[in-house]
């Protein structure tokens, strides 16, 4: 087994006794990404030096007989839009092409302070707008598992590099399924905490009231690792809870025997491909012999979940990206005569199509005359959406569904059509509009592409859903499984 | 309620977009099937809910007023597209 094979977990206790040196780690998934990634094409920026510099000092110090933290020495990578300071952040977008941040994000001063070894910054949907990867302004990342397909979106980056190999672990973010829908067409765990669970410091903003940040890992104990290294209150962000943060990997211990699992009848629509269906159907059915009490339910308001996330994300989106005027950093158009044109021009250029596309929505939504129409109608449904959870977690300790309606799509086969890209957050996206937490794990493959099962669960819980989770990824034999498209 | 080609010039220019005469032409057509698929949530009643902007129960996060740590003026006006005596520097305003 190849050093870069191992789960975090693994690397972890082999570092902790000496078995394997922290530059011998980095070194190996360093020549990984040199081989692999002209396929894969996750990465924007390598920071190969740096990377081997930290794992120089995490060894010297062991060397020496320091305590070190529980990720010491372990090589990971950030999605684009976490802000590294003095290494360039570029959001996939040509607005920020040359941005190179002054402060670094809470997640990123955390990780670093846990000993983390960054090899470098990950491709992303611009701006964090998409489900493909495909709008991405500088290329395409591909699915590890078949090279011709997307791998999500729109942390497709952080989701490819960990199917791939190409890092232990990642983050991402997650607005609408950022997270899970790539977690999924890649066959990896991702989680998106409850929102306030992490702080959202230096994270570039898309939808400030559902953005969140979270992990990918290869297996449900690594994502509870780095979950529990980035968790926690930040003054620096006002919206970040201030209660104590639990042992994640302690939770995971346990059998899952007499949990209730409900599964809403919505999630399972005409729209679902039956393959995928099906695998999801049998994961659940393996939840139900582990012990789970597994019922069926409704929540009536699904359905109305994606257009209220398609008015409310972009009227967020259309404020907070008013910020990219090229007056204090990025891209400028610097033919314009006035302030005006300059405003203008810059971001007509700056921002790829589909930015475009959800500025002019949001805008629309929130301008005079359409705001109580779109943008307030949108709130009061997002209620009755987040009243369908709240009656579901007095039933239930969690509940399942597909992640994604279908398995990854070809490359090219959606970019003409928004409205069919947006369907693959169908089931994502009512998880950020209540604010809960939703965790995606590979439950089976179909044609050969793996499936993701969603598990989410009560505001703060996220020990429940990590629990069942990990109870069904010890007895599925997904584990072990290699990507085709790049062995 | 049938989006123009008028109507994404005026929402063009508030959102400070100079789109090309095909982008207004594409937005035109997406813009109008995208709105009449968020039309969909028309079909609820939604008389005496209350508007959810944002999940938490916070409001007014207050902290001490003490002068804190800022970035370097220098170290910030690196990205900057055009500086001059340690400002940000535009065309012409008026």
């Amino acid at each position: 087994m190849e050093l870069y094979e191992y789960s975090v977990s693994a690397l972890k206790k082999m570092l902790q006794n000496k078995k394997v040196s922290s530059r011998e780690v980095t070194e190996a998934f360093l020549d990984r990404i040199e081989i692999i990634d002209g396929k894969v094409q996750a990465y924007i920026t390598k920071t190969a030096e740096e990377a081997l510099k930290k794992a120089d000092e995490i060894d010297s110090k062991r060397q020496k007989g320091e305590e070190l933290p529980s990720l010491a020495g372990i090589p990971m990578a950030l999605k684009d839009n976490l802000c590294t300071k003095d290494i360039k952040t570029t959001c996939a977008s040509k607005n920020l092409y040359n941005f190179k941040p002054p402060y670094s994000a809470t997640v990123v001063e955390k990780l670093e302070k846990n000993g983390a070894v960054m090899l470098g910054k990950l491709n992303m949907d611009e701006f964090a707008m998409g489900s493909s990867c495909e709008n991405s302004r500088f290329f395409s990342t591909r699915n590890p598992w078949d090279l011709e397909r997307v791998p999500g979106g729109s942390s497709g980056g952080s989701a490819a590099a960990v199917a791939a190999r190409e890092a232990s672990y990642t983050l991402g973010s997650d607005t609408g399924g950022s997270i899970r829908q790539p977690a999924s067409f890649c066959g990896v765990v991702g989680l998106k905490p409850t929102y306030g669970r992490v702080s959202r410091y230096g994270l570039v903003a898309f939808a400030s009231s559902l953005d969140q940040i979270g992990p990918f890992a290869n297996t449900v104990e690594d994502v509870a690792l780095v979950l529990q290294a980035i968790a926690g209150h930040d003054p620096m962000d006002s919206t970040s809870v201030d209660i104590p943060v639990p042992d994640y990997s302690e939770a995971l211990q346990g059998d899952i025997k007499g949990m209730k699992i409900g599964i809403p009848r919505e999630y399972f629509p005409d729209e679902l491909s039956s393959d995928v269906k099906d695998v999801v159907q049998k994961g659940i059915k393996k939840l139900e012999d582990l012990g789970a009490i597994v019922e069926e339910c409704s929540m009536p308001h699904t359905e109305y979940a994606l257009p209220t996330y398609y008015i409310v994300a972009p009227a967020e989106a259309s404020s907070n990206l008013a910020r990219y005027d090229g007056v204090r950093y990025g891209y400028r158009d610097k033919d314009a005569k006035n302030v005006l044109e300059m405003f203008m021009k810059t971001r007509n250029e700056g921002f790829g199509e589909e930015v475009k596309r959800r500025i002019m929505i949001g805008t629309y939504a929130l301008s005079s005359g359409y705001y109580d129409a779109y943008y307030l109608k949108a709130l009061k449904v997002r209620t009755l959406i987040r009243r369908d959870f709240e009656s579901a977690f007095e039933k239930y300790d969690c509940l399942v569904s597909p992640t994604s309606p279908s398995v990854a799509f070809k490359l090219g086969d959606r970019v003409d059509d928004p409205l069919a890209m947006y369907l693959s957050d169908l089931f994502t996206v009512p998880a950020n509009m209540a604010g809960i937490p939703a965790i995606s794990l590979p439950c089976g493959f179909s044609e050969g592409l793996p499936v993701g099962m969603q598990i989410m669960g009560k505001a703060f819980a996220e020990e429940t859903i990590l629990k069942v989770a990990h109870a069904f990824e010890k007895n599925s034999d997904f584990q072990g499984q290699k990507p085709r498209g790049v062995e | 309620m049938r989006i123009t080609k008028k109507d994404v010039e005026h929402v063009a220019l508030l959102s400070r977009l100079d789109l090309t005469e095909e982008e207004k032409e594409a937005y035109t057509k997406q813009l109008n099937s995208i709105i009449d698929y968020m039309n969909k949530i028309n079909e609820l009643d939604t008389e005496g809910v209350e508007p959810t902007a944002h999940v938490l129960p916070i409001y007014n996060v207050m902290r001490e007023d003490e002068v804190g740590e800022s970035l370097d003026r220098e170290k910030v006006l690196e990205n900057a597209p055009e500086k001059e005596d340690g400002q940000f520097k535009v065309p012409r305003i008026v």
